[in-house]
């Protein structure tokens, strides 16, 4: 027996919070689910310690007080199609019904492999950020952040404030680029402002622009990290290394539910119209997984898509224009921070690609593809799906995403079987 | 949040802030979470339910993902480090 709602928001992030809160306006029956324990996303993942900005407080108490809409947390999309899903939750698996979808399911970091990343104490940028923000022992630590992006300094700035030693950001782009990023943010004043503050925050952590880590040593667990630095190579011996090249969508979903995705390199984003409505009838998509822009154009993307998944007459117009301002910047951010070549070909053919199998990049080399190298070598196939080799894959050798399969994450057999076993389902309500 | 919870990693009680992660919990104890299957030690890559290495044993379940699960007062917790 499957449960039946008018609109399923999935991810509940900003983009899913405001589709959620849109929808109900418009008087749907809604579910927002989320693989995580709590809504927010991984912007306004909770901290242990510090509370989340207002903004995210009141946009969570909007969604999760509402009556027309449940939060499904610790959920996970296994399957979906013909306005059905397949879910699994602490309590087991469920078929869920839909009229309309909402697809906000936000971004991971990429990474790119580098001899020595899977040494434990070699995290993402991204992925100590919310460590941290969960408890995770980082207090007096020696941590270095590196990669690309503003998100760098806001995780560097996370991380000192919950005690870490950042001893250095190590940023791939030429100093060449990040003047021009600099020159151009005052035309976004909410940008620059929040630049200003991270810049205060990080104090006089150096910010080492046109560098990146080559490798990660170590035994057991990690011990240093060796920098190509503008003036030769070097070593800072710390406990932890917190790598991140920027952010890749989430399409998994998208491409199992048959959505038009365009793709450039792992920048690959679901295609949608102006309201946000995807090449599948009743399937929209917002925020991040339409490509990457940030919380502000998440948000709005999100309203767009509750009220058009809604059935709603929507204020696409009064939206819009912020809309493409928001876009704009992103647009800044991805040209100011493009990844030199070089940071693309830093695994050896002895260097782990695939993580889950243990896979070396030289084994998938000379494959035509993703499908091919998987099939070939196993790489792709263990745990993650993919989700980790994929992205490398597709900035090191070029090969286009795999399609998505089911199940879309590894699930409980249990789980597959008993909401399709008439006996065991609960009574309609 | 306010208050404490109390697990048990790998036989070794342990205390955490109420609403910390398993990972939190384990990476008092371990950095190693698991081994690959090579054997190689591995530990939290991603922190957000993506890379799968943080998989431990959570009250007799394997392959949980460590940062996808908050600790509850009790919980046992075995890594393959």
């Amino acid at each position: 027996m499957a449960e039946r709602y008018q609109t399923i928001v999935c991810g509940a992030g900003p983009a899913g919070l405001a589709a959620a809160i849109a929808a109900a306006a418009a008087g749907a029956r809604i579910a927002l689910l989320d693989a995580q324990p709590h809504a927010g996303g991984q912007i306004w993942r909770p901290s242990v310690r510090y509370r989340l900005p207002a903004r995210a407080r009141g946009m969570l108490a909007r969604a999760l007080n509402n009556g027309r809409i449940e939060f499904r947390p610790g959920t996970r999309v296994v399957a979906a199609g013909d306005g059905e899903m397949l879910v699994e939750s602490a309590t087991g698996g469920a078929r869920l019904r839909y009229e309309s979808l909402v697809i906000a399911t936000g971004a991971r970091e990429l990474y790119l492999p580098f001899r020595g990343w899977t040494l434990p104490g070699v995290t993402g940028a991204g992925g100590l950020q919310a460590l941290a923000k969960q408890g995770w022992p980082i207090a007096g630590k020696r941590v270095v952040v590196a990669g690309t992006g503003p998100l760098l300094l806001a995780a560097a700035a996370t991380l000192r404030r919950h005690g870490a030693r950042v001893l250095a950001v190590i940023e791939q782009a030429a100093p060449v680029a990040i003047r021009r990023f600099l020159t151009a943010v005052p035309g976004w004043p909410r940008h620059a402002l929040e630049a200003l503050a991270l810049r205060a925050r990080l104090g006089s952590v150096p910010y080492r622009c046109g560098e990146y880590v080559a490798a990660a040593h170590g035994t057991i667990a990690l011990e240093a990290a060796e920098v190509h630095g503008r003036e030769g190579p070097y070593r800072i011996e710390c406990d932890h290394l917190a790598v991140g090249y920027g952010l890749v969508p989430n399409i998994e979903l998208a491409l199992l539910l048959g959505c038009r995705v365009d793709a450039a390199r792992s920048a690959v984003r679901v295609v949608t119209d102006d309201s946000m409505s995807t090449s599948v009838p009743g399937v929209f998509a917002a925020g991040e997984v339409r490509g990457v822009a940030g919380c502000a154009a998440a948000l709005i993307e999100g309203e767009i898509a509750g009220y058009a998944a809604a059935g709603a007459a929507r204020p696409v117009a009064r939206l819009a224009r912020r809309r493409a301002r928001a876009r704009r910047f992103a647009a800044l951010i991805e040209g100011c921070f493009a990844l030199d070549e070089r940071v693309r070909h830093l695994a050896d053919t002895d260097t782990i690609l695939c993580r889950c199998e243990d896979v070396p990049l030289g084994a998938v080399q000379g494959h035509p593809d993703a499908r091919s190298a998987k099939l070939a070598t196993r790489c792709g196939m263990g745990a993650c799906q993919g989700r980790v080799c994929g992205a490398a894959l597709a900035e090191i050798l070029g090969f286009a995403p795999d399609r998505a399969r089911i199940p879309l994450f590894p699930v409980a057999l249990s789980s597959l079987v008993d909401p399709f076993t008439a006996d065991t389902a609960e009574p309609p309500p | 949040m306010s208050g404490v919870v109390r697990a048990e990693i790998d036989g070794r009680a342990i205390e955490v802030p109420a609403g910390a992660s398993v990972a939190a919990a384990v990476a008092r104890v371990t950095a190693v979470f698991r081994s690959s299957v090579s054997g190689t030690p591995r530990g939290p890559l991603c922190g957000m339910g993506v890379c799968f290495e943080c998989r431990v044993t959570i009250d007799g379940v394997p392959d949980r993902r460590a940062c996808m699960e908050l600790v509850r007062d009790g919980m046992r917790v075995r890594t393959r480090g």
